[in-house]
């Protein structure tokens, strides 16, 4: 569908086919580390800079592997790629703003085991969109995966001041809410057309 | 992990129930909210995720000697993205419905958490052998978590296990259940039915205990 308006495939990256509630993509630390709203936002920036960056790495990559002829060798270049990306932006902040490293510092490592840099890196390409539309896709996903981290950081801080059965404390209850959410996501269903 | 202590059985039966990676530990999650629509997907993801896991244990364990410690995690992550590239082309040979049914998911296996962490956890620690049966463990308890997942969500769904109608036609299916929201409810329901069984378990033990104590106190 390369003729998509980059418009409509923001809106289906961020709310209607989102990453998390939709794909499932990044649900390990969505539900291990969106417990505190502060952290879910910096998380979120974080996710969405490395998406941007390996977005354009995965578009080069998948060029040079057509020229010549080597599709097999696909998923292991995407993620080295992705893992020496992270370690790059990682050392490149760390010169750049030790402020930012210091806010960002322990989330990055964690995030070449994310599911939803390499989704994103293999959709893109499955999907044959060209540069322009690569970025806008890979912005439309990291602001769809902070958005749900957000909400989710949101209504768990609530949900520690409420009372609840034993059963029901942690994972069990995370899953639930994440079900609501998506439930609640689904409601956008057709706004990118 | 105090491997030496414990027998290979040991090893393997541990990852069926009671570190069961899906309903205790929580790992691997993307996969197994994905593809469990359906029973069938839910079955093939989970043996993929098997095979996976019992190679890369056994690459990672017999070269465990060989690996740098500083580069190990890349290391571990290029083998199994090998093996995923491989399980990714079997398949697409074998059934191409079930390839499209799973799409980019195959591929995702690399990142799956529960792979990484055992070669990381365990792999790298022990003998070719044990890291087998260790992989053979948790590969089937992950594969048997993963079915559990899809035949409730294909039977309310769609009133059909691996296709076949279950029911009288004038079943309405859960509609919910076969979309993305209605994995999040069944893995909690899953959840919930483990915690619980856990809790009953303490409860038991306790009681048990309080029990002794008192027969205790009256044969003093």
């Amino acid at each position: 569908m390369p003729s998509e308006s980059l418009w409509t495939i923001f809106i289906n990256a961020s709310l209607v086919n989102n990453f998390v509630l939709a794909y499932f993509l990044g649900i390990c630390p969505f539900l291990g580390v969106s417990s505190k709203l502060e952290t879910a936002t910096r998380m979120g920036g974080a996710v969405t800079f490395v998406m941007l960056v390996s977005s354009v790495c995965a578009f080069g990559i998948q060029l040079l592997l057509v020229a010549i002829d080597a599709p097999y060798l696909k998923l292991i270049s995407f993620i080295a790629v992705i893992a020496s990306t992270v370690q790059l932006v990682e050392m490149f902040i760390k010169k750049v703003s030790p402020a930012l490293f210091r806010a960002l510092g322990i989330f990055l490592p964690l995030i070449t085991t994310n599911c939803a840099i390499l989704g994103l890196a293999l959709f893109q390409t499955n999907k044959g969109y060209s540069f322009v539309q690569c970025i806008v896709y890979a912005l439309g996903a990291g602001a769809g995966v902070t958005r749900a981290r957000v909400l989710m950081a949101g209504l768990r801080e609530k949900l520690e001041l409420a009372e609840v059965p034993d059963v029901t404390k942690g994972t069990a209850m995370a899953l639930m809410i994440a079900g609501l959410l998506s439930v609640t996501f689904m409601g956008f269903g057709g706004l990118g057309g | 992990m105090a491997a030496t202590s414990k027998s290979s059985t040991d090893e393997f039966i541990k990852g069926l129930w009671k570190e069961n990676p899906v309903f205790v530990q929580v790992l691997g999650m993307c996969p197994v909210l994905a593809v469990s629509n359906t029973a069938m997907n839910a079955l093939a993801m989970g043996l993929a995720t098997a095979f996976v896991l019992i190679m890369s244990n056994i690459a990672v364990s017999s070269l465990r000697n060989f690996i740098p410690k500083q580069v190990r995690i890349a290391t571990y992550i290029l083998i199994i993205a090998t093996f995923v590239t491989v399980v990714d082309y079997v398949i697409q040979a074998v059934s191409l419905d079930l390839y499209k049914a799973l799409g980019a998911f195959i591929s995702l296996i690399v990142v799956n958490c529960l792979i990484l962490g055992r070669a990381e956890a365990f792999a790298s620690k022990n003998t070719v052998a044990r890291s087998v049966m260790d992989g053979l463990g948790m590969g089937i308890g992950f594969a048997f978590a993963l079915f559990c997942l899809g035949a409730v969500r294909e039977i309310l769904g769609s009133g059909s296990l691996f296709g076949a109608q279950l029911f009288h036609d004038a079943f309405q299916d859960w509609v919910v259940m076969i979309l993305p929201s209605g994995g999040f409810f069944t893995l909690a329901a899953w959840l919930l039915l483990f915690n619980w069984l856990e809790q009953r378990k303490e409860r038991k033990a306790k009681s048990d205990e309080a029990t002794t104590l008192a027969l205790g106190k009256e044969a003093v």
